[in-house]
């Protein structure tokens, strides 16, 4: 492959590969995201390659391993193109008469397709599904449509014509600009707008400055930045070359996770491939604009997602978190200006810059921009990767995505942010998905994990459940974090065992104050964030284990 | 720093530590397999653990004697190299037994039911989280989410995924593996 050096080859090679290919081809779209994947997928995989080559139909059916389609209930899902018939918890045994009686004959296998549990009514096409129907999947709905290895399966669908557009057509400021008046809002946990960021980056004084995906996703119940990065690796990296040209660096970071093979290698095929067309490393797109990006891989600690702990880590050192009297966007990786977003925050850039700022903020509330990635798990009929605009209810997650509650148990309440968040009952369910309004009721949106609890779940338990977690995950350089969590823990398991004593539940705020107060990081700050919140909402289930 | 370890006998203590002697007999790396790891990952901003993660992918442990190499190659006090090699749960200065175990105890799986399932394994292999059993059969690690909370409470064996097991299944799982 020779390198693309300017927008007008870019958009030639485009045409080239869509010319070679044809939409009405028949293309089976296997989900290989890690639900699938543990489900056994690879079996299907292979026995559809076989199938596809025992009835000699390999010239007139593509086969693709996509990323994660969402739907990890009901997965392996089967999608074929272009009906978009969808088949669901398919098995190798299943493969020959799908492709014997769908994919040659054109017919839909009526028990593979998904059957509402509560209506009983069936939807052959993905679109039709409930689970799909109420979202508005501008970001993760790529994912069905390439497979993660292939660059030019994301050229195909208009890959890195944002960044063609943000280097030849637009200043470096107006990219900020555009950003800015989107309003995105960092998606890792803060809510923080990404574009003031960027520009405190931009103007802090040093030439050489630094950007960096985190893409750690260390939350527990958080696996939708997982699904991007893996199925969609190009959209993070198009994002962030966009976010450096804005910012003015040359050199960017990719931080993730050790454990997921698939994701690092899904990152690093696009990363050569992206150098090698030419989209990253030197003069891109004859652009003159240079910019490099390395892999740093996490390796098994919650605080390194923080950002001055990760960027310890990138120095090679521990990741300890260190004040941020400085913010990190002036003083970062070696005290250089250093600006860090998350993988989904990255992920939103193409489309702002492709479609317009005035688009992205006409969707979403009036202070929260655009579409969410949720991660749905818990006590709920459809555990998956969602995706919403900012403003539909919880109610509408939790019933109308979600499926509702297993079992015909009630729900009691939805958790947000993991450790370092907060849950709110079920009668605040009629509350939109919103960074400020959630944040009111003690349980910030956070990365974007939501746990639904159902009747059956003691609070007290979930509590000490996530103390447990953050007291192993401390670093334990601040003593208040260390021992403030530690104390908070051994109380909490005292009241979750019902030998609560007088006093405990006033001797738990005390401690909580003072951890929060005391702390360098969020991981202490936030520590006690839960509990708080289920001291806000559910006093009475800790009372009623006091003596 | 590792639940349950205190609860040993002195017996299983010494036998671990005679199982291990034997195992870092056979397992240590040579220096030549090290060199080249380091040679690899030479002039990287974070070499040193790049370097050790390499070594624990490919060694399953970190050997002390691995550990000097890596001090006297890359110039790091060794203090350094194990503040980092305790620092981190994904290194492990012990051998690993031949199968590791790893129950998922994210929050999602919690709910469903994992504080169960792993009192289950725990009961039936004899070890808690973060040990090796003497025999060297099983390891038994957490893990805060696998990422796959539609299918928990979940345990996973050398990487196969038994999904939405019951606590009462457990036992029959770990016959396969020997």
């Amino acid at each position: 492959m020779p390198r693309i050096n300017s927008p007008a080859e870019l958009e030639e090679y485009r045409k080239g590969i869509l010319s070679k290919r044809d939409p009405d081809k028949p293309c089976i779209a296997i989900c290989a995201g890690t639900g699938c994947l543990a489900l056994g997928n690879d079996r299907v995989i292979s026995a559809f390659e076989e199938e596809i080559k025992k009835q000699s139909l390999g010239a007139k059916v593509d086969i693709r391993a996509t990323g994660c389609h969402g739907f990890c209930e009901k997965g392996p899902i089967v999608v074929i193109y272009p009906e978009e018939i969808c088949y669901i918890e398919a098995t190798p045994g299943d493969v020959p008469e799908i492709v014997s009686q769908t994919v040659v004959g054109k017919k839909v296998i009526d028990r593979l397709i998904y059957t509402d549990p509560g209506t009983g009514e069936k939807a052959a096409h993905q679109p039709e599904i409930p689970f799909y129907k109420n979202q508005m999947r501008n970001i993760i709905s790529s994912n069905t449509k390439i497979d993660p290895k292939s660059i030019d399966d994301y050229l195909a669908i208009g890959g890195y014509s944002a960044l063609s557009k943000a280097l030849f057509k637009m200043k470096p400021e107006q990219v900020l600009e555009e950003v800015k008046k989107a309003n995105l809002r960092g998606r890792g946990g803060g809510g923080f707008p990404a574009g003031l960021k960027w520009e405190t980056a931009r103007n802090a004084p040093g030439e050489e400055k630094y950007v960096i995906v985190n893409g750690h996703e260390g939350e527990p119940g958080a696996f939708m930045d997982r699904a991007i990065f893996t199925g969609n690796p190009h959209s993070v990296l198009e994002g962030l070359i966009i976010g450096a040209y804005a910012i003015g660096s040359r050199q960017g970071f990719i931080y993730t996770r050790h454990d997921t093979h698939q994701l690092k290698n899904h990152i690093d095929i696009a990363l050569a491939k992206a150098e090698e067309y030419g989209l990253l490393g030197k003069n891109i797109l004859g652009s003159g604009f240079d910019f490099h990006v390395e892999v740093h891989l996490d390796i098994g600690i919650f605080v390194s997602g923080e950002s001055s702990a990760l960027m310890r880590s990138i120095e090679g050192k521990n990741p300890e978190p260190r004040p941020k009297y400085i913010r990190t966007s002036v003083s970062g990786i070696w005290e250089r200006p250093t600006n860090l977003n998350n993988v989904e925050t990255w992920a939103n850039v193409p489309q702002i810059i492709n479609k317009g700022s005035q688009w992205y903020a006409g969707i979403g509330t009036e202070r929260s921009k655009g579409t969410k990635l949720i991660s749905l798990s818990g006590n709920i009929v459809n555990t998956g990767v969602v995706e919403v605009p900012f403003g539909t209810t919880l109610r509408e997650i939790v019933y109308d995505i979600g499926g509702g509650i297993p079992n015909g148990k009630k729900l009691k309440a939805v958790h947000f942010g993991g450790p370092m968040g907060g849950s709110i009952p079920e009668s605040l369910l009629d509350t939109p998905l919103d960074f400020d309004e959630l944040a009111k009721l003690g349980a910030p949106i956070g990365a974007g994990g939501m746990l639904v609890l159902d009747e059956d779940v003691s609070m007290v338990d979930v509590i000490r459940y996530f103390l447990d977690f953050l007291a192993n995950e401390s670093c334990g350089k601040c003593v208040p974090c260390r021992e403030g969590i530690r104390q908070m823990l051994k109380i909490v398991t005292r009241i979750s065992d019902g030998k609560g004593r007088e006093g405990d539940i006033e001797r738990l705020e005390e401690i909580s104050e003072v951890t929060g107060a005391a702390s360098l990081c969020a991981l202490g700050k936030t520590a006690s964030d839960p509990l708080l919140s289920s001291l806000r909402y559910f006093r009475d289930e800790y009372e009623a284990n006091i003596k | 720093m590792k639940a349950g370890r205190a609860l040993l006998s002195p017996e299983v203590k010494e036998q671990k530590r005679i199982m291990g002697r034997k195992q870092i007999r056979k397992a240590t790396m040579d220096n030549d397999r090290i060199d080249r790891i380091i040679d690899k990952h030479r002039g990287e901003a974070s070499s040193l653990i790049q370097v050790l993660m390499e070594i624990q992918s490919e060694n399953h442990w970190l050997p002390k004697e691995a550990l000097e190499r890596v001090s006297e190659k890359l110039q790091v006090p060794l203090t350094r190299i194990q503040q980092i090699a305790t620092f981190y749960k994904t290194f492990s200065l012990v051998p690993k037994g031949r199968h590791e175990i790893h129950v998922c105890t994210g929050s999602s799986c919690h709910v469903r039911g994992a504080g169960r399932l792993l009192d289950t394994v725990q009961d039936l292999i004899g070890i808690g989280p973060g040990e090796t059993s003497p025999d060297l059969r099983f390891s038994l690690e957490t893990g805060n989410c696998l990422g796959c909370c539609a299918l928990g409470p979940e345990i996973v064996i050398d990487g196969k995924h038994h999904s939405k097991i019951a606590p009462g299944n457990v036992e029959d799982v770990l016959k396969d593996y020997d």
